[in-house]
């Protein structure tokens, strides 16, 4: 496994040498700055993602606050679940944050996204808010679900889930990438899955429908090394996840750097409106276990999680590389820092104090429009009520 | 010894006496999210515990070939709420093998372990109790068990019978109930219902982790009710035992049934209604099912949702009062 991290580690810090920009200065001067990435292996594909990217201040410091604010969202949910205030599952994003800041920044608020149960940081970024994503962990009726779905379960606009079952979204998300198409909408889904899902036969079932009708649907694996327990070469046939497709063009991306994923998300949103499904990996890491169950340390060594925190973080990272380009003084930052802080605070706070929701929306929203007569059967007749 | 360990301990005899046993699912080799087969790859070898990757059909599939090939297959699926991309391989390869083809080919040798239940917090996917779905399956068994020392015996029972069974295993109880298991070997017969504590005026029937919520039910009637209730473990859902809760029902003319899965065409349904076909003049009040609601098993409402001993114990005075 390590093998695989130093492979994607080792050009990663060459290309920090190579910024237009890098005088370091007290004054963020620079209201842009161009970056080299590293390139994408491509599958299927005569060209891919540009290398050089560009990236404005404004911009800059949006993605790097929107990942500080997942960043730290996570470790507060982690928090209040080992205060037993979030029961059940919860299964942190922390390490993977790039992946969902880059492709927001390329795709429209009207494209669709569907993802599995690792879910709070793309719930966040297409629009739940902080409070949204950590009622619903407690089971407050502030949550993006009135608390009703708990851990796994997040929606918004476009935003399909949050779903629970491994592999179970990414048919449907060919599904909606053909009402796109259907509804001549010129407009995506990213289909999102994990290393371990990628094992799921329905998965080929839909690369299959969604080549064969040309979707326009970028299907998403978000490898982070481990599914569950088990390391990726220990479940997979083939690592190559971006090769998976197989009649499907694929493209490797390096998922802790924002600014490719940025990149390749645009190039593929281009590609899929134009020539139908392609495949993204985006290698990446996560730093807690699978769930809060799980430690995540009798699969892999601690030195291989802190080796990764030191040397792949995309947080730290993209900070590292904002400053010396100029973009961002370290005292704005530190601002950034302080403001995500409190404002996660404050949600974690409200999402503790929040009331559940009442009783009658146990037997609520089981179907459209019951019969008006039409009694939820097997309870209580002291707590009895119609389902609306 | 708990829950956990009297299943790891099952496991590891199977794995010592019959060469031809492997065990595999998702994370097994490294101890399985419950627990179960910790030790067992380390002691066995890595041919005969292994990982499979995330998927259920492939894991159950991949157990029938086996099975059909003659060794012995225990598959383990992580969670019982998963086990429905497996369902048409459970359903239509596993459970007809053997009568489609005339009795040439059979997968007996498979045994599937699957966690189910409430566990407190679990909410939509962790929860569920789907033993119903398949007792619908004529070809296959389905077991419950209540406790370690039940677990181990019958899993050992399920592992050995040359049918393919699926073993649903309260996951509340890993590591709540703890026993005095035999270390040995030794067998529970299946499809054998088992008296807990006999009674006179109310039945009541259940399986796994309800079956604890029933004797506490059965206090509770005696204490305040002066009511006498035979308690019940089904332990084998499919095929099941008509005959003990018949010969019950008819001593004491009322019958309570109570499990976690949803009201509506749960397997109370079908005792309900085999009961009141065999003991119809002897029955003196309708037969109560306390169940689970006809919702998804909910988040927060857990606590409402669940056939508690309060909502058992109101069904038992409807019985008396009637």
């Amino acid at each position: 496994m390590l093998s695989v991290c130093f492979k994607s580690i080792r050009p990663v810090n060459r290309s920090w040498l190579n910024f237009s920009y890098q005088l370091v200065n007290n004054y963020a001067t620079a209201s842009e700055a161009s970056f080299e990435t590293n390139p994408c292996k491509l599958h299927k594909l005569d060209q891919g993602p540009s290398t050089n990217v560009t990236v404005s201040r404004d911009d800059a410091l949006k993605y790097y606050r929107e990942m500080q604010m997942i960043r730290r969202m996570e470790t507060v949910a982690g928090n209040l679940y080992k205060s037993k205030i979030i029961r059940g599952f919860c299964h942190l994003y922390s390490g993977q944050e790039a992946i969902c800041v880059g492709m927001e920044a390329a795709i429209k608020k009207e494209d669709a996204v569907i993802t599995a149960y690792r879910a709070h940081g793309w719930s966040y970024i297409r629009g739940v808010s902080i409070l949204g994503v950590l009622a619903e962990l407690t089971g407050r009726v502030s949550g993006c679900a009135l608390g009703k779905g708990g851990s796994m379960h997040m929606y918004n606009d476009n935003f399909f889930g949050g779903n629970g079952i491994v592999g179970a979204q990414v048919p449907l998300g060919a599904g909606i990438a053909f009402a796109k198409k259907y509804t001549n909408a010129d407009e995506i889904c990213i289909t999102l899955y994990g290393d371990g899902a990628a094992n799921q036969g329905q998965l080929f079932e839909a690369y299959n429908m969604a080549k064969l009708w040309n979707l326009p649907c970028i299907f998403v694996c978000e490898n982070n090394g481990y599914a569950m327990g088990t390391s990726l070469d220990r479940s997979s046939a083939s690592t190559t996840y971006y090769t998976r497709g197989d009649y499907i063009p694929g493209v490797q991306v390096d998922g802790m750097d924002v600014l490719a994923v940025r990149e390749c998300t645009k190039f593929a949103r281009d590609f899929v409106l134009k020539n139908g499904p392609i495949l993204i990996e985006a290698s990446t890491y996560r730093y807690s276990g699978h769930s809060m169950s799980d430690p995540g340390t009798s699969y892999r060594t601690r030195e291989e999680v802190q080796e990764v925190r030191e040397r792949r973080d995309p947080i730290s990272k993209f900070k590292e590389r904002i400053q010396t380009s100029n973009l961002a003084t370290p005292e704005e930052i530190k601002k950034i820092d302080q403001e995500v802080r409190k404002l996660v605070d404050e949600a974690a706070e409200q999402a503790k104090t929040d009331p559940e929701l009442p009783l009658e929306e146990l037997y609520n929203k089981i179907y459209y429009q019951p019969p008006s007569n039409y009694k939820v059967r097997g309870c209580d007749p002291s707590i009895l009520a119609p389902s609306t | 010894m708990n829950f956990f360990q009297s299943i790891t301990s099952a496991l590891d005899i199977v794995l010592e006496k019959d060469p031809t046993s492997v065990i595999f699912g998702e994370d097994v080799a490294f101890g399985g999210v419950f627990r179960c087969t910790v030790g067992l790859k380390d002691k066995y070898g890595k041919e005969r515990v292994f990982n499979s990757p995330l998927s259920e059909q492939g894991i159950v599939s991949f157990g029938i070939g086996i099975a059909a090939a003659g060794a012995t297959a225990i598959a383990e699926i992580q969670f019982a709420d998963y086990i429905f991309p497996a369902f048409d391989q459970i359903h239509n390869e596993a459970a007809y093998f053997r009568y489609r083809s005339g009795n040439q080919f059979d997968c007996g040798g498979l045994t599937i372990r699957a966690p189910s239940g409430a566990v407190g917090h679990g909410a939509i996917y962790h929860s569920q109790s789907p033993e119903a779905y398949f007792a619908h399956i004529p070809g296959i068994k389905v077991v419950v068990p209540r406790g370690p020392i039940q677990a181990k015996g019958l899993l050992l029972s399920c592992i050995r019978d040359k049918n393919p069974c699926i073993f649903f295993e309260p996951k509340i109880l890993y590591r709540s109930a703890v026993e005095d298991v035999p270390f040995g070997d030794y067998m529970i017969p299946l499809s054998e219902a088992e008296v807990l504590s006999e009674g006179t005026d109310v039945t009541l029937v259940g399986w796994g982790t309800q079956v604890h919520v029933l004797r506490d039910v059965a206090l509770m009637a005696q204490e305040k009710l002066n009511v006498s209730c035979e308690l019940i473990d089904l332990r084998t859902i499919l095929p099941w035992d008509v005959d003990t809760i018949a010969k019950s029902v008819v001593k004491t003319g009322k019958l309570l049934i109570a499990h976690e899965a949803p009201l509506t065409g749960g397997f109370a349904a079908e005792i309900a209604s085999t009961i009141q076909s065999e003991c119809f003049l002897n029955l003196e009040a309708p037969i109560q099912r306390v169940c689970g609601y006809d919702t998804p098993f909910p988040h927060v409402f857990e606590p409402f949702y669940m056939p508690d001993k309060w909502r058992c114990f109101e069904a038992v005075k409807k019985l008396v009062g009637y």
